[in-house]
């Protein structure tokens, strides 16, 4: 049976060679992390430059996708403190091209959640898993126009998904509870009346005090 | 042969969020195609965000895993496989469908968690793209059937979108991502022209979080795809994911701001979701296809005002836009 990334399994008779062992001085946290979610063909990395030359980000931005997977592979923490492994739009072109095989995006998206358990998501794509914890929909219908809008296309003005079943969200949020995925993005839930303005006044005292760690880096975008 | 009886083909329908909370005429031509196309649809009760691949999946790859599961429960339940019109929903739930049905170990940690809301993951279901329930399912010899009256060689710039192909490996594509033709025949079967243009294939800029956290840069990558375009000689867009949709429509208008400097011109493309156009050559009315504008609500899709080439088109068609426009308002209130 094929297993999960069977283009990694295609490898196996060469990886075979990649032994441990000879690469072990290149062996880190990080890239033990990767290997372990089946992604170990970041071993084979020879550093040619196709996934960079490749990445329609790169063109643009400091984004450097052959730097990205070096460090990676070496352990190098700043990888995950850089906001460049957060400028990949996941196109899949460098997965596809890579002449070794090595699932590129895929690491990138693994370095990405390293990153989140570091603290380093962005606060927008905060605020987007507070919405899907709160609704199920990353997108959801939050105004009334949106619903007015479905109806002027002769549909209901909600459609049969989460929003029409308050038992969907509440299944969606005990996953969330269970995977612990609410404490990783500090979600709170939403606190009623009174409450609700003090703890939204604390909550403005202690956003200026403790600011987050994260570096303000200006991205460049070529001209 | 003749006693057979023919079974309509039957589909999970997956929405997933931004069609039906964002472009919800898209919804509505889709839904009018695949019947007059014989095709049933299922709603899929209770499904949420697939959730999305560039976001979602960033953060915390098992979570991403489990309610990706969930959305395919609710399939299995359907016992119909699931069609998507959306790139990133088809990116997460083939590659979830995908990952559950070949790893047990996976499956095993999945199922645990979806014991605790009474569901479960078989892996009974097919993940399938609205692509390619038209292309391959139903055939591309039936869209050419079903087409009744041609769109008179409307330039179209066609946009596949990065995971409509990629990975190559798990997609009914032959392994083809560099260039694919399959889209561009759908359009081509419209009597349509699909004009070759620069980077073709090249990302929208939406996908990956970089819209959500970092919009100059997706918007960067929009830029350059609509003077590829316009240098192209492009009428209008054409696209079968609703991101990409909002990227190429909405994005637009942004870029027009953000880029007033850098760019030839002001763009103003219509963009159009590939349903509305083949329900138009298949002689439905433009008011099932989501492709008139019947209500004054501001700040809603489509951004491009798409009325100055629906009213050429029709034209040739013996409609009237701002006739249809009249009638319609009168008709919903």
């Amino acid at each position: 049976m094929r297993k999960v990334f069977s283009r990694t399994r295609n490898c196996e008779t060469y990886m075979e060679n990649i032994k441990r062992s000879r690469i072990n001085h290149v062996s880190s946290e990080i890239s033990d992390e990767i290997v372990a979610d089946d992604l170990e063909l970041i071993r084979s990395c020879f550093q040619c430059g196709t996934c960079t030359g490749s990445c329609p980000s790169g063109r643009r931005t400091a984004l450097r996708t052959r730097s990205v997977i070096r460090k990676a592979l070496l352990g190098i923490d700043q990888v995950l403190d850089d906001p460049d492994i957060w400028l990949c739009s996941t196109c899949y072109t460098c997965f596809e091209r890579c002449p070794r095989k090595v699932p590129v995006t895929d690491i990138i998206i693994k370095l990405r959640n390293l990153a989140t358990q570091k603290g380093r998501i962005l606060t927008p794509h905060k605020a987007l898993t507070h919405l899907l914890i709160d609704t199920g929909h990353g997108v959801p219908i939050n105004e009334k126009k949106w619903s007015d809008l479905r109806e002027s296309y002769d549909l209901n003005p909600l459609p049969p998904t989460v929003h029409s079943s308050p038992k969907a969200v509440k299944e969606i949020q005990t996953l969330v509870n269970s995977l612990e995925f609410d404490k990783l993005v500090e979600y709170k839930p939403p606190e009623k009346d009174s409450k609700k303005e003090e703890s939204k006044k604390e909550e403005s005292l202690k956003s200026a005090d403790e600011k987050p760690m994260r570096k303000s880096r200006k991205i460049m975008v070529k001209k | 042969m003749s006693h057979e009886e023919v079974i309509p083909p039957e589909y999970s329908f997956y929405l997933g969020c931004v069609i039906p909370n964002r472009y919800p005429f898209v919804e509505q031509a889709t839904r009018n195609v695949m019947n007059e196309l014989g095709v049933r649809l299922k709603d899929m009760e209770g499904a949420s965000c697939c959730p999305a691949p560039g976001v979602f999946r960033s953060f915390d790859i098992p979570t991403w895993l489990t309610i990706g599961a969930r959305n395919v429960s609710i399939a299995e339940e359907n016992k119909a496989d699931i069609m998507t019109m959306c790139n990133g929903c088809y990116g997460t739930l083939l590659e979830v469908n995908h990952q559950l049905t070949h790893d047990e170990q996976k499956r095993t940690f999945v199922n645990e968690q979806l014991k605790k809301i009474d569901r479960k993951f078989a892996g009974s279901v097919k993940v399938k793209h609205l692509a390619e329930v038209l292309y391959k399912d139903l055939g591309i010899n039936t869209i050419r059937d079903a087409v009744t009256r041609t769109l008179g060689g409307l330039k179209c710039a066609v946009h596949y979108g990065c995971h409509l192909t990629k990975p190559s490996e798990i997609r009914p594509w032959d392994g083809e991502c560099e260039d694919p033709k399959f889209f561009d025949e759908l359009v081509e079967v419209l009597g349509c022209e699909s004009v070759a243009y620069r980077d073709k294939q090249m990302c929208c800029g939406a996908g990956g979080g970089v819209r959500s956290a970092i919009k100059e840069v997706s918007l960067d990558f929009t830029r350059h795809k609509l003077e590829m375009m316009r240098e192209a000689g492009a009428e209008c867009i054409v696209v079968m994911c609703p991101f990409c949709m909002l990227q190429l429509d909405l994005g637009q208008i942004e870029v027009n701001g953000i880029f007033k400097d850098e760019i030839s011109g002001p763009f103003a493309f219509p963009v159009f979701y590939y349903t509305q156009l083949l329900g138009l050559a298949m002689g439905m009315h433009p008011n099932e296809l989501g492709l008139i504008k019947r209500h004054d609500l501001k700040g809603v899709p489509p951004y491009v005002n798409q009325e100055p080439l629906l009213t050429q088109i029709f034209q040739k068609l013996g409609y009237d836009y701002k006739q249809l426009q009249k009638q319609s308002v009168k008709a919903v209130s």
